[in-house]
C-alpha cells in the first residue's frame, strides 16, 4: 500500500513545531508587513469626518459644510474621552504644527462652543483638509514611500523627499556595503582558519575550537567594548604606534567610532558563523581527492582551485550567507562603535520603534530589509550552484 | 538585533496579558532610569515611603522612551504604576493618553509654607506629572587636554575650533544641540525656539554644526559620553550635569562643567493610566515630590530639587554644584519639550541625514 508523499507517516508529530513556527516567526513578520501599509488610526478617531470627506470631490475647494460639522463633532467626542491628543500627535506627523492646531481648536470647540472655522484660519485652507483626507485612508503607501525617501505631496502626487531629509536609501546602501565587506573579510580570514581546524587533531584541535567558540561565551557588549579599548585614540594600537615612533602623538588614527571600527568589530563578532559551517564541510572531504589530483601532476594552486575550492563551496556559501544576512540586521555593534559614519539601517529602525514611536515607518523599513534579504538570497542561489555536482 | 527588538516590542502586547496581577496590593512598581539615579531615588524616596506607609516599592529600570508604556496601556495590561519620565516623553505621553491626570491642588505645600504652585519652578507642574529633579544639558571639559592653557568657558568656545582645538563629543540626537548651535551663532536664548521654527533658522543651526562636524565624535548613551571624556578621546563634550558631577566628586575625574547657557530639563513622576494601584501611586508621587524627599535626593546626586523651598535644606557646598544654584542658573535656557514634540519628526530625520553625510 502506498502512502501519500504529502503526509508521511507520523506527520502529526510535526504539528507542535508548525504551530510554534507560525506563532513565533510567521505571525510577527506578518504583523510587520501589515503595519507598514495599514494605518487605520485617523479613520478610527474621526469616523464622521472620514465618511463625510468621501463625497468631497473637488479638492482645490473647501469641503462641504457637513464636513466641518462632522470634524467639530468628532473633535468634541475625542475631548470627552480624552483621546484628542492621539489625533493631534498623529496629524502632527504629517505636518509639524498640527498638534497645537488640533488641541487648541478642539478645546475651543468643546469648552466655548466656537464653530470650527473660527478657531483657526488654517481650517479655511483646503490643504489642511486634503491632509486629513489622506491621513484617514486606512491603506497607505506613505510609510513605504518614506522608507525609500519619497513622500506623498499635499496635492496627492508622489515625489522625492526634501533633500535634507533623504536618509534611508543612503543607509540601506551603506548597510549592504558593510555586509559585503564583512562577508568578504570573514571569508579571507575564516577560510584558512577553518582549514586548519579541519585538519588538526588532538590538543591543537581543541585549542583552535576553544578560540573560535570563546566569543560565544562572552557577552556581545564586553567583546565590543574590548575593541574600543584596543582601537580608540588612546588605545592599545595607537599607543604602540606612538611609542614606536611611527606616528606623532597628535596624529593618532581614528580607528573606532566610524565605518572602519564598525567593520572590524563586526568581522570579529561574526567570524565564528563563517568558520563553523565551513570546517564541517571541509572535514567531510576525503583527502584522497587532493592526493589523486597531485599524483596526476596538478600543482598546489591548480589542485586547490579545481578540486578543493569547489568541494568546499557549499560551506563557503552557507557561512557567507549566514554572515551576510546577520550583518544586514546588525544593531548593537554599530550603535556602540559606529559613531557617525558607521550607522546602519537597523539603528534607524530601533530609533523609530523606541523613541519616535513611528512604528509604521519602522515596519516599512523592516519590510524593505526583509525584501532585500529575500532578493539577495534568490540572486545568490542562482549565481552559486549549491548542491549541484561539480564537473 | 533589530528583528528581535521589533518582535519584543510587538509581542509585549501578547505577553503582558499573561502577567496579570502578579503584584500584591501592598506594593507599587516604580520605573526609572537605573544606575546612580535610581539609587538616589531608592534612598530618598522609595525606602522612606515604604517605612511611612508599609507599601513596598518594586524598582524596575528602563531606558526612557514610551514604547513599552504604549504597549502596556494600549493592551490594557498595565504592570507599571509610576514612571520617571523626561519632559519630552511626558508631553508626548500626556497627549497620547498614557498617564493619569494629576490633581495639582492636593500637592503638599513647601516646608516654608508656600503653596505648591508657587514652590515649584515654572513648568514643573504638568497636567500629567509632577516634576522632581532639574537636570541640565551642559558642556563638560576634560581639563588635562588643555594643560597649561585655559580651556573653553562658554558655548561660543565649544564651537570655536581654532581657539580650542580638540575633539568634541556630540550626541546622536539633536535635542539641545541645535539650540546651542544657534546661541553660539549669536541668537539670544529667549528667541532660540522662535528662530528654530523657521526654515532659515534650522539651516543656520545646521551650518553652525558643520563647523565642528569633522572635529566631532558621536555618542549614543550617557555612559559612552563619560567614557569618551575620561579616556581622553574627546577634549570636551555635550553632557548631562549629573553624570559629570558624579565622575568629579565620586571618582575624582579631572572634568569641569561649563554652566554657560545650560539647557535645563526636568524629570517627572507620572502615574501610568490604568494602574491597578492608582490611589497608592498618587500618594507616592505626592510624597516623593515633597520638599524633604527632594532635598534628600539632591544630597546624593547632583540634580537640582525642583521645589524652591528645598534649597534651604541642602548643604551650601552641595547646592553650589546643582544646576539650580543661582550662579549657575543665570543665563539658563529652559528646554522646550512642546517644540520638540511638534518638530521632532522632521528635525530628527534631518539630523540623521546630516550625520550620514
Amino acid at each position: 500500500m502506498r502512502r501519500s508523499v504529502l503526509f508521511p507517516p507520523g506527520w502529526r508529530l510535526l504539528l507542535p513545531l508548525l504551530a510554534f513556527t507560525a506563532a513565533v516567526f510567521i505571525m510577527p513578520i506578518g504583523v510587520i508587513l501589515w503595519k507598514s501599509i495599514h494605518d487605520p488610526e485617523v479613520a478610527a478617531l474621526l469616523p464622521a469626518t472620514t465618511a463625510s470627506l468621501e463625497s468631497w470631490s473637488d479638492e482645490t475647494m473647501l469641503p462641504p459644510s457637513a464636513s466641518f460639522d462632522a470634524l467639530a463633532s468628532d473633535m468634541r467626542n475625542l475631548v470627552e474621552v480624552a483621546r484628542i491628543g492621539e489625533l493631534a500627535l498623529r496629524l502632527n506627523r504629517e505636518q509639524p504644527g498640527f498638534r497645537q492646531l488640533v488641541e487648541r481648536s478642539a478645546a475651543k470647540i468643546h469648552d466655548e462652543g466656537t464653530p470650527l472655522v473660527e478657531t483657526d484660519r488654517r481650517w479655511s485652507d483646503p490643504a489642511s483638509w486634503r491632509l486629513i483626507k489622506r491621513a484617514s485612508e486606512p491603506y497607505t503607501p506613505r510609510y513605504l514611500l518614506n522608507a525609500v525617501d519619497m513622500r506623498v505631496t499635499p496635492d496627492g502626487t508622489i515625489g522625492r523627499q526634501d533633500e535634507q531629509r533623504q536618509i534611508y536609501l543612503r543607509l540601506f546602501a551603506r548597510t549592504i556595503l558593510v555586509a559585503a565587506i564583512v562577508t568578504g573579510l570573514c571569508a579571507l580570514i575564516g577560510y584558512p582558519f577553518a582549514y586548519a581546524l579541519s585538519v588538526s587533531e588532538g590538543m591543537l584541535r581543541s585549542a583552535l575550537y576553544f578560540v573560535v567558540m570563546l566569543p560565544f561565551w562572552t557577552s556581545l557588549l564586553v567583546r565590543t567594548t574590548a575593541w574600543i579599548v584596543i582601537l580608540q585614540r588612546q588605545g592599545v594600537v595607537n599607543e604602540l604606534l606612538v611609542s614606536a615612533g611611527l606616528i606623532a602623538d597628535n596624529e593618532r588614527f581614528a580607528l573606532i567610532y566610524n565605518f572602519f571600527g564598525t567593520v572590524i568589530a563586526m568581522v570579529y563578532v561574526l567570524l565564528p558563523f563563517f568558520i563553523l559551517p565551513l570546517q564541517a564541510v571541509m572535514r567531510g572531504i576525503p583527502g584522497q581527492y587532493v592526493r589523486a589530483a597531485e599524483s596526476l601532476g596538478g600543482n598546489p594552486a591548480r589542485v586547490f582551485r579545481r578540486i578543493y575550492l569547489p568541494m568546499t563551496m557549499p560551506g563557503i556559501v552557507a557561512g557567507g550567507a549566514l554572515v551576510f544576512i546577520l550583518s544586514l540586521g546588525y544593531y548593537v555593534t554599530p550603535a556602540l562603535v559606529g559613531g557617525r559614519t558607521g550607522q546602519l539601517i537597523s539603528n534607524q529602525i530601533a530609533f523609530h520603534i523606541q523613541s519616535s514611536l513611528n512604528w509604521g515607518l519602522a515596519a516599512a523599513l523592516g519590510t524593505l530589509l526583509l525584501m532585500l534579504v529575500i532578493l539577495i538570497s534568490m540572486v545568490f542561489s542562482r549565481v552559486v550552484p549549491i548542491g549541484r555536482p561539480q564537473r | 538585533m533589530h528583528v528581535s527588538r521589533l518582535l519584543r516590542a510587538m509581542s509585549v502586547c501578547i505577553l503582558v496579558a499573561g502577567t496579570h496581577a502578579a503584584y500584591a496590593a501592598d506594593s507599587l512598581t516604580v520605573v526609572s532610569y537605573g544606575g546612580q539615579y535610581t539609587a538616589s531615588q531608592r534612598v530618598a524616596h522609595y525606602e522612606p515611603f515604604a517605612r511611612k506607609t508599609g507599601i513596598e516599592i518594586k524598582s524596575v529600570d528602563y531606558n526612557g522612551g514610551l514604547a513599552e508604556l504604549v504597549a502596556q496601556v494600549r493592551s490594557g495590561s498595565v504592570s507599571w504604576d509610576v514612571v520617571d519620565v523626561e519632559m519630552q516623553d511626558l508631553e508626548r505621553g500626556c497627549s497620547d493618553g498614557l498617564f493619569e491626570r494629576v490633581d495639582l491642588d492636593k500637592l503638599p505645600s513647601g516646608t516654608d509654607g508656600k503653596p505648591a504652585k508657587e514652590d515649584f519652578l515654572d513648568g514643573a507642574l504638568h497636567p500629567c506629572g509632577v516634576g522632581s529633579v532639574v537636570w541640565s544639558n551642559v558642556i563638560a571639559v576634560n581639563d588635562p587636554a588643555f594643560a597649561g592653557r585655559t580651556g573653553p568657558q562658554t558655548i561660543d568656545d565649544f564651537f570655536d575650533v581654532a581657539a580650542f582645538p580638540g575633539k568634541r563629543g556630540l550626541p546622536k540626537r539633536p535635542n539641545a544641540l541645535l539650540e546651542w548651535a544657534l546661541m553660539a551663532d549669536g541668537v539670544e536664548p529667549a528667541s532660540v525656539y522662535e528662530v528654530l521654527s523657521t526654515p532659515e533658522g534650522l539651516d543656520r543651526a545646521f551650518r553652525k554644526l558643520d563647523t565642528i562636524k569633522d572635529e566631532s565624535v558621536f555618542w549614543e548613551t550617557g555612559a559612552q559620553m563619560i567614557q569618551l571624556l575620561v579616556d581622553g578621546e574627546v577634549a570636551m563634550s555635550t553632557a548631562y550635569n549629573g553624570r559629570i558631577q558624579g565622575a568629579i566628586s565620586d571618582d575624582g575625574k579631572p572634568l569641569r562643567i561649563v554652566w554657560d547657557r545650560q539647557i535645563w530639563n526636568a524629570d517627572y513622576y507620572a502615574v501610568v493610566r490604568g494602574s491597578r494601584e492608582k490611589a497608592a501611586a498618587e500618594d507616592f508621587v505626592r510624597f516623593a515630590t515633597g520638599t524633604e524627599a527632594l532635598a534628600a535626593q539632591a544630597r546624593v546626586i547632583a540634580y537640582g530639587p525642583i521645589r524652591r523651598s528645598a534649597e534651604a535644606l541642602i548643604d551650601p557646598k552641595i547646592a553650589a554644584t546643582l544646576p539650580t544654584a543661582s550662579v549657575n542658573f543665570q543665563n539658563a535656557l529652559a528646554f522646550n519639550a512642546a517644540w520638540w514634540t511638534d518638530h521632532g519628526d522632521v528635525v530628527n530625520e534631518r539630523y540623521a541625514a546630516w550625520l550620514a553625510q
